[in-house]
């Protein structure tokens, strides 16, 4: 057969390059939002209620520096990230359970469909009654909160992988664990990633309501802690910097972390178009 | 296999053993109105080398039978055997290259595609499959596309990888399900133009199902009429070498005969 030549692409302006990638409307955005807080605040002139964004700035600087946020933040993330990954991980033990037999698919289908609308934060009492105030409670409900959502979505992206291509997968003799791992995760990839990012936004909400509920023992508390003695000690612009810092915690992992995995997986395969 | 291409139509009815036999094979399954029959009592065998075509409109079944012989669902009466062994699960000893574009694996390119299943369905090394998969993506012009993923190709483009991936795995026997049904005229002229040499070089065994007669003409040695609601063999055809290119008087002679044996129910006319 004759060789098919490949498309010529010409380059676009550097100009134009530079303003296609950097969001710089949101950029325009975020700084009008700052300036009408700090007017207000100027104006209300109640450090009690809200502070300038000055004093806000400020109070998160002397927070880090003084290493305690930062401590807090750890803390915090480290009981999410094993919440998270244990969550994750019963998930696919599930899933893969539920696309290979019809025991597994019902089980499944009721399970999610019994627990999915279950606030993880209304387990914290039943949580605390088990296993005490403490890591193991904020854990416990954590995988709550990641395993449903994660799991209805990887549910619901194997149900849709197209059946040529489940067929495709067959017709090279794969079955079992092989099949869903290399046919049907990849092919389900764009639901798994919403899973997980849904996941992600419900663990860290309830991690920090949590914490705000008991805040653990003083020592060993997170974000939610911090911002719960702040308020109690009537440190308002701490309080804010507290929120600050959960806002940009959340916006790094879903700006950075999930907009690169989905830049590089389902992106690039012509799976989504975002 | 290894039979020379220029001999591989010419011994099929007499020298090469039956590779696929089916023996009155009905297929139905249930749907919310009742039991639908889709194929009923098909019995036809295929030799080495041979490249049958089952033709017929929408809804005769021959997709469905192709799908059974690739081991994807199971007859509910008879038996489908290969090489004297009753057909199983689905295997790459019997390749399928599927109408819908969809069949390529979107998160693997071009050359991954072809690779992976060399890797999988002949438990190639990685550095062989890479080997067998580029010459075979060559082979169908796709050279400067290795790296490409799926998604930016055409669709005639597509349909190019699943038959190189097909091929490169060199099954027993191939299975086309109406590959080029998707594509433009100009386009799918040019595929089975390219497809044909493919199989004349390779003397590859092929079943292939189409609705278009002169589809059927051009590709087949051999094809067997299907007429719908069940599925039923209608009548067959040998394709003599002369009729075989577009244009002769022999090509017009048999397209004209199979529409008229087959296809003269006007209930069926739009075919």
């Amino acid at each position: 057969m004759s060789d098919i030549a490949a498309p010529k692409l010409v380059q676009a302006s550097a100009l134009r390059r530079a303003l296609e990638d950097t969001p710089w409307r949101r950029i325009v955005i975020l700084a009008g939002f700052a300036l009408i807080w700090e007017l207000y605040a100027r104006w209300l002139d109640n450090a009690l209620l809200l502070p300038t964004v000055g004093a806000t700035l400020s109070a998160l600087w002397s927070a880090i520096l003084s290493g305690e946020l930062p401590n807090r933040t750890l803390t915090s993330l480290r009981v999410l990230i094993t919440g998270y990954a244990i969550g994750v991980a019963i998930a696919a033990m599930l899933t893969t359970l539920a696309a290979l037999t019809r025991w597994g698919n019902e089980a499944l289908g009721l399970f999610t469909s019994m627990f999915n609308p279950l606030p993880a934060i209304a387990l914290l009492p039943i949580a605390l009654l088990w296993f005490g105030v403490g890591t193991p409670s904020l854990v416990f409900v954590i995988v709550h909160s990641v395993l449903w959502p994660v799991a209805l979505a990887c549910h619901g992206g194997f149900l849709a992988v197209p059946p040529t291509l489940r067929m495709a997968g067959r017709n090279l003799g794969l079955s079992g664990g092989r099949f869903v791992v290399e046919i049907l995760v990849p092919a389900a990839f764009p639901q798994i990633l919403s899973g997980l990012r849904i996941g992600w936004a419900f663990a860290w909400r309830t991690l920090i309501a949590a914490e705000l509920v008991f805040g653990v023992s003083a020592r060993s508390g997170g974000i939610g802690w911090f911002i719960y003695t702040n308020r109690a000690q009537l440190e308002t612009a701490s309080v804010f910097a507290g929120l600050l810092t959960v806002i940009v915690i959340g916006l790094v992992v879903e700006g950075v972390i999930f907009r690169s995995l989905t830049r590089i997986t389902v992106q690039r395969w012509g799976q989504v178009q975002t | 296999m290894n039979v020379a291409p220029r001999l591989a139509g010419l011994v099929g009815d007499t020298a090469s053993p039956t590779l696929l036999g089916l023996d009155h094979v009905s297929i139905s399954y249930p749907t919310r109105d009742g039991i639908l029959t889709a194929v009923e009592d098909v019995s036809f065998t295929l030799s080495a080398g041979e490249r049958v075509v089952l033709l017929g409109p929408s809804g005769c079944g021959k997709s469905t039978l192709l799908r059974a012989v690739g081991g994807f669902l199971k007859p509910s009466a008879g038996e489908i055997r290969m090489n004297g062994r009753r057909i199983g699960a689905p295997g790459p000893d019997r390749m399928t290259v599927f109408q819908e574009f969809d069949q390529l694996l979107p998160w693997r390119t071009v050359l991954g595609n072809v690779r992976y299943a060399l890797e999988r369905g002949k438990s190639l090394p990685r550095r062989d499959a890479d080997g067998v998969a580029r010459r075979w993506l060559e082979r169908v012009g796709l050279k400067n596309f290795v790296d490409a993923f799926p998604h930016t190709l055409s669709g005639g483009m597509k349909q190019r990888v699943a038959i190189a991936r097909a091929f490169a795995l060199e099954p027993a026997l191939l299975l086309m399900d109406e590959p080029f049904a998707a594509l433009d005229a100009l386009t799918r002229r040019q595929m089975q133009d390219e497809l044909l040499k493919l199989c004349e070089e390779t003397g590859n065994t092929t079943l292939f199902v189409t609705h278009g007669i002169d589809e059927a003409i051009r590709v087949g040695t051999r094809i067997l009429a299907l007429t719908p609601h069940p599925g039923r063999l209608a009548a067959k055809f040998d394709v003599p070498i002369e009729a075989r290119s577009r244009g002769t008087a022999g090509f017009a002679e048999l397209e004209r005969q199979i529409q008229q044996t087959v296809f003269a129910d006007p209930e069926i006319d739009h075919v």
